[in-house]
């Protein structure tokens, strides 16, 4: 069963045709890596999924509901954390509290704190850092918080926004180690990447983008292995 | 002694402005928008408190509640009605509807209560406190004030640190789209917010009142203006910002009244502002916005 399906999804910046017609899906249980240049369209895709922008037409079903009307903040009760581009972790509040947001629409206290280990588990820095005021961090301790956040929600389905954008390789490594952790847990990724090597690494298959529409899809080893990809996008 | 009670004065007409430039604050951090009608609700609490004590005989406390509540229950509507659907309209359009809700409010209450000053009776019995041989007279309604004003600021910065819905509102502030990323209910969250300043407005404008007894549709309009140019000086969308304004306005607003000259105090009031606008124009306690790239 697909977690995510999208048809035929159309997206407008006022006359801007940004993403023309794009199908695609995510079946539980898989990483699902989108790939293209810098305004291919990959992060507004995401943020449609989430209702952060508005879509002009098609149809997005998370497990089997259509969720084009609803509103953002109740996509994360049914399952679905978006770790945004750039972080966007709360720079003004602490660690514990940007973690404790993560978990805004649960509450169960017992659980929550259960994850919380969980969080703290997979992230050590954090624990350590956890009354640090969160704009103070360094970029991948950010990246991580981030991360550490959306899965604090205990997420079916974790949409990942570029999170290797603007870090370190030792922390590029890092975040790759764990997302795929995440998903050995059993939590469906889709993931947007420029750090196309990388994300093809991991990801069970792939979507390519150029300018707002699909223009190749297949296993990730299919797609590491095609001329044309690994000119464009492998630098090889 | 004489400058003893100016000082206390001062504090406790600085506790109303507080009170009432933290609704300012509020409103601004998480909605990021002037509401300019927010000394009007003030009038608004002062004229349902005077209603429900004087004209129907309530008790003197239940009256401010219910001032207290009504006046929340104004707030909410003004947002939803006037505000919440200029939600990403730009700023001057929403700052217009402000200024015209503002209006609006005045003339409701005019056409309600007509032209003529009331006379508000305080809600704090009429009780000096003689200190030092009867060299030092406090009224009890200033100590009464400036307890409620720091009663107000602890019960508001617990809630906005230490429970969910308060960080919920410091994340809303900082970034909507994050926040309903987060699951947080971006809309309900600004209402909210107006709830709480307007609930605070009502409980300033009973203050007010008993303080300045003269009851009049204009009467929220320049401690509104004062209120709003403490949020400024404090720094605005800070909260101890607002209180520490409100505070040094209030008191500048005495002492210049008392050992200046009563006509220029207010012209020395808005100097102030020009003059922390020109040095420090974030405030004291304000932040600036570094611009992302």
């Amino acid at each position: 069963m697909s977690i995510l399906s999208v048809e035929n999804l159309n997206v407008y910046y006022g006359v801007i045709h940004a993403i023309k017609d794009i199908s695609f899906t995510v079946e539980k249980g898989e990483i699902v890596t989108l790939i293209g240049a810098n305004g291919a369209g990959k992060t507004t895709i995401l943020q449609t999924i989430t209702g952060l922008v508005p879509m002009k037409s098609g149809i997005v079903r998370f497990e089997d509901n259509i969720i084009n009307k609803s509103i953002g903040h109740k996509l994360v009760s049914m399952g679905i954390a978006h770790v945004p581009e750039g972080r966007r972790v709360f720079a003004n509040l602490n660690v514990l509290q940007n973690l404790m947001l993560g978990a805004y629409t649960r509450n169960s206290k017992s659980e929550i704190e259960e994850t919380l280990k969980t969080v703290f588990k997979k992230f050590p820095r954090l624990e350590e850092r956890k009354m640090q005021i969160a704009g103070t961090l360094s970029g991948g301790e950010q990246q991580m918080l981030a991360m550490g956040r959306a899965l604090m929600s205990h997420p079916k389905l974790l949409l990942m926004d570029e999170p290797s954008m603007g870090l370190s390789p030792i922390y590029v490594n890092k975040i790759f180690e764990i997302i795929e952790e995440v998903h050995k847990e059993g939590i469906s990724i889709l993931l947007v990447e420029q750090n196309a090597k990388k994300a093809l690494n991991i990801a069970n298959r792939a979507y390519v983008l150029e300018t707002g529409r699909i223009v190749k899809t297949g296993s990730s080893s299919e797609l590491s292995n095609d001329p044309i990809i690994k000119a464009s996008y492998l630098g090889e | 002694m004489k400058y003893i009670i100016y000082l206390v004065n001062g504090i406790s007409l600085g506790s109303v402005y507080a009170i009432i430039a933290l609704g300012y604050t509020m409103v601004y951090g998480i909605a990021k928008m002037l509401n300019f009608a927010h000394g009007d609700v003030i009038m608004i609490g002062g004229y349902i408190c005077f209603l429900f004590m004087s004209k129907l005989s309530f008790n003197p406390y239940i009256s401010v509640l219910i001032a207290a509540i009504g006046c929340m229950i104004v707030g909410v509507l003004i947002e939803r009605i006037a505000y919440k659907p200029l939600r990403g309209a730009n700023s001057l359009a929403v700052l217009i509807t402000a200024i015209g809700v503002s209006y609006f409010l005045q003339n409701m209450a005019l056409l309600i209560f007509g032209p003529n000053d009331k006379i508000f009776t305080s809600v704090i019995p009429n009780y000096p406190l003689n200190l030092f041989d009867g060299q030092l007279k406090i009224s009890l309604e200033s100590i009464v004030t400036i307890i409620v004003g720091i009663i107000v600021m602890i019960l508001l910065t617990l809630f906005i640190n230490k429970t969910k819905i308060g960080v919920a509102m410091l994340a809303v502030s900082e970034d909507k789209g994050a926040s309903t990323l987060m699951g947080i209910n971006v809309n309900k969250t600004i209402a909210l917010t107006f709830a709480i300043g307007s609930f605070l407005a009502g409980i300033a404008g009973v203050l007010l009142c008993s303080a300045y007894p003269r009851l009049t549709f204009t009467t929220g309009a320049m401690p509104g203006i004062k209120a709003f140019v403490a949020a400024v000086i404090g720094g605005i969308g800070s909260i101890p910002g607002a209180f520490i304004g409100g505070i040094l306005l209030g008191v500048l607003e005495i002492v210049s009244k008392a050992y200046m000259s009563a006509q220029l105090a207010d012209s020395i009031v808005f100097s102030t502002l020009i003059i922390m606008l020109l040095v420090k124009p974030q405030g004291l306690l304000g932040k600036l916005n570094r611009e992302k790239v």
